[in-house]
């Protein structure tokens, strides 16, 4: 049995503020073996950005440990790579898509050969190798996505988390962009957390598909999701067992949103 | 491999850049030259004492300032003019962005600033006549700390302002301080501070002129005091002018930088308007 990769204990994180305390993460628990890819999906307003923040080290939580590959995470560890939302505020523009690829391995202790060679491989990789030179504000929504999932890769790390990555783009780029999910999990072996509110993408992607409950959070129900992996936007769609998974997990967000699932006692 | 059918979009080429370039030329000269005409003319139909025809200007210009007073007059302030517009954006850069960083430090020195910005910079020129006597480091040093304070406060606004999803991103990828300072913190704020350093230049040679205009032999501040008080109005004028031509060339030189520095902000205006 491969090893956990990731561990997430107890997890809890309560925001103080004037107005008051908000309980954000009530307590989720669960962990992730390496070469895994799971998905996390939740009601809207579940914290789930909260939940991400705390597992990348940006955002100290209330009480509860993250353990990535075996080190306790405080501070953003060097071992992960996060692709967010927002691709248009998370590349800098004043570089170029080689540029924005680069900076972060400018600090890893590489030769300038093999650090050319991690880049355009990642560019190759994502179908931006004709791309290199430009700027990312030169390329659409997609394509600037594609960018920041390049650097990611070339960063070459041991879990690659994304916050919502294709919530801001159209539906055709939104497929082809899962595909490149897929394909960089399947040939590459990345092992990758995805957080999403699209029920079918989490069950179109996910070998394993986390739902969480409405805030304060916790872990409703962790779903293992027995397709193949090789997968097809049109085929594996049409497929009765997807549909019965997707209807599933439709039904416990449901669930969750009105509160029905009882959280057991701990 | 080339799986997707992806275009990269550029902003569009300007057609014809000479043709363009000659007719921005046309229309920026030809109101000043038509007043220069009108001028002409009505300095020779009613000639008045104050306001020499352009050509007695011209020819006051050539004879005042082409020859030795160009060396002793001109080069000096010219000199202590840019020196004093280098230790102001340097000083402003490095002093905004530490303030802009550091949150204890922002909220005690802001006050402090807020105070010697709002006090008009021609008035501390007796202060530091009586600090520094009259030399030439006390005009340097009027002229910078006069014009510091556009740079340094756009610096620190900018500093601020960073995004916070490239924050994290930079965090994320746990670049290196140096990382953050020079591929992240100071990018983003090049926009504001470059809006800094243009107020800063105007500001500079309006002190420039002053520091020179009181407790001063030489320079071109004294020359045209000297000129006004003397009745040599062609001679003042012709000063003036020459002022004009140093605000240009100021100008100039900063489009000049600021459209290297600022590419990529110029391309995203160009492509959201596109």
């Amino acid at each position: 049995m491969p090893e956990t990769l990731l561990k997430v204990e107890h997890l809890k994180k309560v925001y103080e503020s004037s107005t008051g305390v908000v309980e954000a993460i009530g307590d989720i628990d669960f962990s992730m073996r390496r070469g895994e890819l799971v998905c996390i999906v939740g009601p809207s307003g579940c914290g789930k950005t909260t939940l991400l923040k705390c597992i990348s080290g940006l955002l100290r939580p209330t009480s509860g440990s993250v353990v990535l590959d075996g080190k306790h995470v405080s501070s953003p560890p060097p071992n992960m790579a996060l692709v967010f939302q927002e691709y248009g505020r998370s590349l800098f523009p004043w570089l170029t898509v080689r540029g924005n690829v680069e900076l972060p391995l400018n600090h890893k202790k590489l030769s300038t050969a093999e650090r050319a060679s991690l880049i355009d491989d990642a560019l190759l990789a994502v179908g931006l190798d004709h791309a290199a030179d430009s700027y990312p504000w030169q390329l659409s929504g997609g394509m600037q996505q594609r960018v920041a999932i390049a650097r990611a890769v070339a960063y070459q790390p041991e879990v690659l988390i994304m916050d919502e990555p294709f919530a801001a783009v159209d539906a055709q780029t939104r497929a082809d962009l899962e595909d490149l999910v897929r394909r960089l999990h399947l040939e590459r072996g990345m092992s990758i957390l995805f957080v999403t509110h699209d029920i079918d993408e989490s069950v179109y992607l996910g070998e394993r598909v986390v739902v969480l409950s409405k805030s304060p959070t916790w872990v409703q129900e962790d779903l293992v999701i027995d397709l193949a992996p090789e997968r097809d936007q049109i085929t594996t769609r049409a497929l009765p067992r997807f549909t019965e998974l997707r209807t599933h997990v439709y039904e416990q967000i449901q669930r969750a949103k009105r509160g029905e699932a009882v959280r057991p006692a701990a | 491999m080339t799986l997707y059918t992806s275009t990269v979009r550029t902003a569009p080429r300007r057609p014809r850049v000479w043709a363009r370039l000659t007719t921005t030329t046309v229309y920026a000269l030809a109101l000043p030259i038509s007043l220069l005409i009108i001028w002409g003319v009505w300095g020779t139909i009613a000639p008045g004492k104050f306001f020499p025809a352009p050509g007695r200007i011209a020819e006051a210009f050539v004879k005042t300032w082409i020859g030795p007073a160009f060396v002793t007059d001109v080069v000096p302030s010219l000199v202590r003019l840019a020196v004093a517009i280098l230790i102001a954006i340097a000083v402003g850069i490095a002093a905004g962005t530490l303030i802009g960083l550091v949150r204890w430090l922002r909220e005690l020195v802001e006050p402090l600033m807020e105070f010697f910005r709002a006090i008009p910079p021609p008035v501390l020129i007796p202060v530091f006549v009586a600090l520094l006597g009259v030399t030439d480091n006390m005009k340097v040093i009027v002229i910078a700390f006069g014009s510091l304070w556009p740079v340094l406060l756009n610096t620190v606004d900018g500093v601020r302002s960073t995004d916070a999803v490239m924050t994290e991103t930079a965090r994320s990828f746990s670049l290196t301080p140096g990382q953050r300072l020079f591929s992240l913190v100071l990018p983003a704020a090049s926009p504001r501070i470059m809006a800094g350093v243009r107020q800063t230049l105007s500001v500079a040679l309006i002190m420039m002129v002053i520091s020179e205009m009181f407790f001063s032999s030489s320079g071109l501040g004294f020359k045209i005091a000297y000129f006004q008080r003397n009745y040599l109005i062609a001679e003042m004028w012709s000063g003036i002018v020459l002022l004009g031509l140093v605000g240009i060339l100021l100008a100039v030189i900063f489009t000049f930088v600021e459209r290297r520095v600022l590419r990529w902000y110029h391309g995203i205006k160009e492509v959201e308007r596109a």
